[in-house]
């Protein structure tokens, strides 16, 4: 199959749901001739004018309210949020307005519209170009929250994100933007809510998000050299949560590390590991359920620290090993 | 006319009232009157249940205000946009909403506009453009944005009517939609609903500039103040900002110079006015000066006030006689 990057692959998802459906439109900050400042937008302005790839004034409120008026009166907007960092800014409109519209009008209202935002650090970008709080929205009803790891997955999530008639947070992550790997030409879905299992083992039970998922990839390699097979199971969609194929791999191998770079107090694993000790799974857990995560702190500038500030190929590694090896 | 808002005077847009009058059929605006009547009559019923504790929530009455959701509403026509605050039950009224289904609302109940899950500050009625009143000061904003986006987008000559307070002109959001709405001519109506009031923080100290209107200055958009207890004034400036937006001409903002006779909610012990300034808002009564163009006798008055009481106390029976959200329901409505 032929390969892009996921950023090309977001670009794709866009320009192809955009011509299907002319009620799909994009509204951000430089997303026109700049071509969005990592590039997901590069080129659309040209296809489809500037009625439907709207660039806005500073206003992020003002973005994520324009999403939510649009797709009140018949519009699927996509809106983008330069750095996630600057989600912040819009949070009232998303999480009082968007968020509950629908429950508060008795159900008689539809909201659907995504924002899509970049997170993560890795770029020098420091502390507040750098964050992961994807938990945040992970916590309020009424939104939805996906968080692609691979080219095919971002494609096909983020036309089945468009096509979902609720608000969907899209956080994507900057070093997974020049990531390559097999993206089908044609148009095609990923649904929302259905996690699946990246790589069988048998050993220990890896739950990733995002660019951990990657990393976790990379370290089930290593492990596999020394005869640990690692099972790797990516949620995709953390919001709705669909737990089974987490329960069933920890059932399946009885240990599990939960892996994620936003920081680890009150972060997406402890939910993952609040599910897991709630269900028949818990009965089949040969050792104590392990997070990795982001330090508490904001992510530092050096590079070094920067680098030790989140899990890392090494780490993963560590840690599931340490889980793997451990007797009981 | 001048209007004093403590130290600052303001000058207002003069409409022609004669041309008005003669303009607008005498039926038109009995019709007006009516309607706030009845307006001021679910709130004064709405304080009445609510001084009786039949009435789980809080809320905020917008009795002396029923001039500024008449005369923007009759601006407007079918099809048209609505967004507006938490001091809504006269702009929803105005809008054309079921007074039955409103209280139902109000009183918590399945049959309600919003199956009793909003209540009385997020009442909604998206099927007739009613967008929803807000519980968040200038929440609406930045949503009028997206809905005059969709209207330029689709190419109809519909209006977005935003009603907010003068506490929502000090917000970002402001700042933003304002903005947004001017460098994109977008087809949305702002209207700041001045009632001199944030809760109790007064607009004078709120404010270093004598008008709201004048804001509009920096959006590059036109901006009027009218005496908001003149149903006839407000009519005709929402007329003229729903006119230029139907041109493609771009939003306009319009403050309505009004005042509230009550507290800002269930809590408000008034400390931060006298009863003298309430008093004198009183005489300027937004219904009795129509009544009064209309050349109504208090007894004509006093029947079109008796009429507005009689319908609400239908609406109450019917929202008494509806049934309580099932608890089984609990769940729906949060996903579409």
């Amino acid at each position: 199959m032929r390969e892009i990057t996921y950023v090309e692959a977001v670009r794709e998802a866009l320009s192809q749901k955009m011509s299907q459906d002319p009620t799909v439109f994009l509204i951000g900050e430089d997303l026109g001739v700049y071509g969005g400042a990592f590039g997901a937008t590069a080129g659309l302005i040209q296809q489809f004018g500037d009625l439907r790839v709207i660039d806005t004034p500073i206003s992020e409120a003002g973005i994520v309210g324009a999403c939510i008026g649009a797709a009140l009166t018949g519009f699927r907007p996509v809106g983008e949020i330069q750095f996630m960092d600057f989600v912040t800014l819009s949070m009232e409109q998303l999480v009082l307005q968007a968020a509950k519209i629908r429950f508060m009008f008795g159900g008689k209202a539809r909201v659907p519209f995504v924002l899509r935002m970049p997170a993560g650090s890795g770029t020098g970008a420091a502390a507040q170009h750098s964050e992961s709080l994807e938990n945040w929205f992970v916590h309020v009803p009424g939104l939805k929250v996906v968080m692609p790891s691979t080219p095919y997955d971002v494609k096909g999530l983020l036309i089945a994100s468009i096509e979902d008639d609720n608000p969907v947070i899209f956080v994507e992550h900057k070093l997974l933007y020049k990531v390559k790997g097999p993206v089908p030409e044609e148009m095609y879905r990923v649904p929302l809510g259905k996690s699946h299992v990246v790589r069988p083992g048998r050993d220990v039970t890896i739950v990733a998000t995002s660019i951990m998922v990657q990393r976790s990839l990379q370290a089930a390699e290593q492990l596999a050299k020394e005869g640990i097979e690692a099972e790797i199971v990516d949620p995709r969609t953390l919001r709705p949560l669909d737990d089974e194929p987490i329960l069933d791999s920890v059932v399946k191998t009885g240990k599990v590390l939960i892996v994620h770079e936003a920081v680890k107090m009150s972060g997406f694993g402890a939910e993952v590991a609040a599910r897991i000790a709630e269900s028949a799974a818990f009965d089949y857990l040969e050792a104590p359920i392990r997070r990795l995560a982001g330090l508490e702190i904001p992510i530092p500038y050096n590079r070094t620290l920067e680098y030790h500030a989140v899990p890392q190929v090494e780490n993963i590694v560590a840690e599931a090993r340490a889980l793997a090896q451990l007797k009981v | 006319m001048d209007l004093a808002l403590g130290s600052l005077h303001v000058q207002t847009h003069q409409p022609d009232h004669t041309l008005l009058m003669a303009e607008l059929d005498k039926d038109r605006l009995r019709r007006w009157l009516s309607l706030m009547s009845l307006i001021r009559a679910f709130e004064e019923k709405a304080e009445d249940l609510f001084s009786r504790g039949l009435v789980h929530g809080t809320m905020h009455l917008s009795i002396g205000q029923e001039a500024v959701a008449v005369g923007a509403s009759s601006a407007l026509r079918e099809g048209d946009y609505l967004l507006n605050h938490h001091r809504g039950h006269g702009h929803c009224l105005a809008w054309g909403s079921d007074v039955d289904l409103m209280m139902a609302e109000f009183l918590g109940k399945e049959t309600g506009y919003c199956r009793g899950r909003g209540g009385s500050m997020h009442i909604a009625n998206v099927e007739k453009n009613n967008l929803g009143a807000n519980g968040i000061v200038g929440g609406g904003l930045p949503i009028s944005v997206g809905v005059g986006l969709s209207i330029k987008m689709r190419g109809t000559d519909q209006v977005c009517l935003t009603i907010f307070g003068d506490g929502a002109a000090n917000t970002g959001a402001f700042n933003e939609s304002l903005n947004m709405a001017s460098i994109w001519d977008l087809p949305v109506v702002y209207l700041c609903e001045n009632n001199q009031y944030a809760m109790s923080m007064p607009a004078q100290k709120a404010f270093k500039i004598p008008t709201i209107s004048l804001r509009a200055a920096a959006y590059g958009m036109p901006g009027v103040t009218v005496d908001g207890n003149d149903v006839l004034a407000v009519y005709d400036a929402v007329r003229q900002a729903a006119q230029r937006a139907r041109r493609g001409e771009g939003p306009t903002l319009v403050e309505a110079i009004t005042y509230r006779w009550r507290g800002h909610s269930k809590s408000d012990r008034q400390l931060y006015r006298t009863r003298d300034e309430i008093k004198e808002w009183q005489a300027r009564d937004p219904i009795r000066r129509l009544a009064r163009l209309l050349d109504m006798e208090d007894d004509e008055l006093d029947e079109v006030a008796r009429q507005a009481r009689a319908r609400i106390e239908e609406a109450v029976a019917f929202a008494n006689a509806s049934p309580e959200p099932d608890v089984s329901t609990i769940l729906e409505g949060v996903y579409a």
